[in-house]
């Protein structure tokens, strides 16, 4: 599989896709275990080996058709799922050499789309939707993110009149204002969008529920039942001196003037971005390393801070490589202890202390420790602070007796039904920051428990 | 799309515009804003809803032509559209019968503390107005807040209107007054919008005689929902967000000076546009 060859320097896709003998090549590596392992390793149970088998036999869209049976965004999960930790790892080659790619032959097969044209022109008519099923009741998906669209692609899938509430201007939440475009193109998004609408998902951008209108007026307005999918949106920050110096950015609102705003196309698109020459960025994730590489390309010297080493890093392993190999400098078992201003009142340097890693702490992973007397500064016009997303509040705080935990995140029972009658939540409004594949399988789940919620109240 | 239905050009800087949003118009409540996307290129822009009418489901802007994106909203006509607007954002201001409340404010701040005043009176209290601009063809909403004001002060920078002087000068007269008097008493809530140097003079002077205090703040949004932390400013030493936990906070416990430095942080990007 091909890179991108001017990595870096611009913001195009890095990870190009398989061509189709490629594809067809390593499909046929796949050794069609009966047990297929890797099915149990997919948060959303695809038939991996039957769809790797219609690649193998050229049915690029028909092994389309299969993913979509249970994934209703395969051009998405292809690029973004952590593929290492869930199907590739449970793949029977791991034990003798290396596993299928399981992730470029998903994206692969989901190219079809884009290259036959089975996005349905019109609302409604699509090929993979069954005519059979017409439930007809109204659901309200609040949220587009992962979740969001993933429950309403299957709720429309199953019959029922399903209208997708977002708060932004352009719907797919992480995916469009986190996720870089060189990472998972924008296009990508619209097109499995598209798909959705096609399916007969009404799609309303420009609207907060809780503020715009409220949950109650969405069951006064005829709605049945409703999906919260409003994501791990509120930024933390560390709480250090200098934190709230211009220059200092959460990496939501750094990712988001790029990616959404489009900041990197500035003055064209009206957002601006003050970005110095030397950028440091806080945090061993996938969404600081996300930024360290936008910070890349556009143009500055970037250090990637993190307190505890490499091997404790919470990203993808190939995110790392990417971003090592693009330029991004690693300083591991580094904490950033205060943000320091020059003369003017902005960013100038971050005080850091080396760290030591002690014994493993309640997350399994090794304590960092401070080593006194190793303070230095680190050189920097401009900081990331990519240390973790909270749930938002924003909905739980305006909706009457929807419950949540200490932690943010809203209650659910075992059917994700939340403290209020009919009201569902699923994705990292439940669970806090976690993956784009974990939050669509709990948007598989949710929509069959509504769907079943909506029979049970029926007495079908 | 949200379609322009009338505009006015209230003076050469500020315009009024009033938009097809009944949505908005339906849940809005005073002390609350807007994001506005004037195209689909443009940036997301916060603005405090001026008015609001539920029976023709519109919202009132009104705007001083200051930067990139007011500008290009501000050449727009009647029947065009704006691309986006989200709301009503932020929590409404804290309506209840407290007895006197003085609101003040400044320039295009009088767009925005007008319907404040407005809610203050309607829950029975007794309100003071002092409205401030720099000469009097800037001056805003007389007429709107003389009815809604048992009182109003204007003052104007340059003396062409009214008293000579800022807004501040009418409240150190008022309070002046109060504590001679054996008779009269200090409100019970001060409430400014306006210039950040502004609201920093009333609040360091209120503080003295222990008045509450509240300010309405506009730091810099992107998503105005929460999500992004660009509107995070210091509030009793915590960081708050300006969107979400405000707009309106506590004007004694307020670090201005962080405020200011946070909104240059684009200074220089907007001298471009």
């Amino acid at each position: 599989m091909g890179m991108n060859k001017k990595l870096f320097k611009n913001f195009f896709e890095v990870a190009l896709g398989f061509s189709k003998a490629d594809a067809e090549k390593e499909a046929a590596r796949c050794l069609q275990c009966k047990s297929a392992p890797c099915v149990k390793g997919c948060p959303v149970g695809i038939e991996i080996p039957a769809f790797i088998k219609l690649i193998k036999e050229g049915k690029q869209k028909e092994a389309l058709e299969k993913i979509k049976e249970r994934n209703n965004l395969p051009a998405i999960c292809g690029r973004v799922c952590p593929q290492e930790d869930q199907c590739e790892a449970a793949c029977v080659l791991n034990n003798k050499k290396i596993p299928i790619n399981i992730g470029a032959l998903e994206r692969y097969a989901a190219e079809a789309i884009l290259k036959m044209g089975t996005v349905p022109k019109k609302r409604g008519q699509s090929p993979f939707l069954s005519p059979f099923l017409q439930h007809r009741e109204k659901i309200a998906v609040v949220g587009s993110g992962p979740a969001g669209l993933t429950c309403a692609a299957d709720l429309a899938k199953l019959g029922f009149k399903v209208t997708l509430f977002e708060s932004l201007h352009t719907p797919g939440g992480v995916l469009v204002y986190g996720i870089p475009e060189f990472r998972l193109p924008k296009k990508i998004v619209q097109s499995e969008v598209e798909y959705i609408k096609g399916l007969g998902v009404d799609i309303k951008v420009d609207t907060l529920i809780g503020n715009t209108f409220t949950i109650e007026e969405l069951f006064q307005d005829g709605f049945k039942a409703v999906f919260i999918a409003a994501g791990a949106g509120l930024p933390q920050f560390l709480g250090i001196e200098g934190e709230n110096l211009p220059g200092v950015y959460s990496a939501n609102e750094f990712l988001t003037r790029v990616n959404l705003m489009k900041a990197y196309k500035f003055p064209e698109y009206a957002t601006p971005l003050n970005i110095g020459t030397r950028v440091a960025v806080i945090g061993g994730g996938n969404v600081a390393l996300d930024c360290a590489r936008v910070a890349l390309r556009l143009g500055s010297k970037v250090s990637l801070i993190y307190r505890r080493s490499e091997n404790e890093m919470p990203g993808r392993i190939k995110e790392i490589e990417h971003a090592k190999k693009e330029g991004v400098k690693f300083n591991t078992l580094t904490q950033p202890i205060k943000i320091i201003a020059n003369r003017k009142g902005l960013v100038s340097g971050l005080e850091c202390i080396r760290m030591k890693l002690g014994k493993p702490d309640a997350s399994g992973r090794k304590r960092p420790l401070p080593i006194k007397d190793t303070n230095f500064i680190l050189e920097a016009d401009t900081v990331i602070v990519a240390v973790g997303q909270n749930p938002n509040p924003l909905l739980p705080k305006m909706t009457k007796g929807l419950k949540t935990n200490n932690d943010g995140t809203i209650k659910v029972g075992h059917n994700l039904m939340t403290s209020l009658q009919g009201v569902f939540a699923g994705g990292d409004i439940i669970s806090g920051a976690d993956t784009v594949i974990s939050a669509m399988g709990a948007g598989k789940k949710a929509a069959l428990a509504i769907e079943k919620y909506i029979k049970d109240k029926n007495g079908k | 799309m949200f379609k322009i239905i009338e505009k006015e050009e209230l003076n050469k800087d500020i315009t009024l515009i009033k938009i097809e949003a009944p949505l908005i118009a339906k849940s809005a409540k005073a002390g609350q804003f807007v994001v506005v996307i004037v195209d689909e290129n443009g940036e997301r822009l916060p603005l405090t809803l001026a008015d609001w009418d539920i029976n023709r489901g519109l919202i009132t802007l009104i705007f001083q032509k200051t930067g990139f994106s007011t500008n290009k909203l501000g050449r727009l006509n009647t029947g065009d559209n704006l691309a986006h607007i989200l709301g009503p954002l932020g929590h409404p201001t804290e309506i209840k019968k407290m007895g006197e409340v003085y609101c003040m404010a400044g320039g295009v701040g009088i767009a925005e503390v007008y319907p404040v005043a407005r809610a203050f009176k309607e829950a029975g209290n007794r309100i003071i107005g002092i409205i401030g601009s720099r000469n009097k063809h800037l001056l805003i909403l007389e007429k709107e807040m003389r009815g809604v004001c048992d009182e109003l002060f204007i003052t104007t920078d340059d003396g062409s209107y009214e008293r000579k002087g800022l807004v501040l000068d009418v409240l150190k007269d008022l309070f002046e007054v109060i504590e001679k008097s054996t008779h009269t008493q200090y409100p019970a809530l001060v409430y400014c919008i306006g210039p950040i140097v502004m609201m920093k003079a009333v609040a360091d002077f209120t503080k003295g005689y222990q008045v509450k205090t509240i300010a309405s703040l506009n730091p810099i949004m992107v998503d105005a929902t929460g999500m992004c932390g660009a509107c995070r400013c210091k509030v009793g030493g915590k960081t708050v967000f300006g969107c979400v936990d405000g707009p309106d906070f506590d004007a004694h416990e307020i670090d201005f000076d962080e405020l200011t430095q946070r909104l240059k942080t684009f200074k220089e990007q907007e001298g471009k546009l």
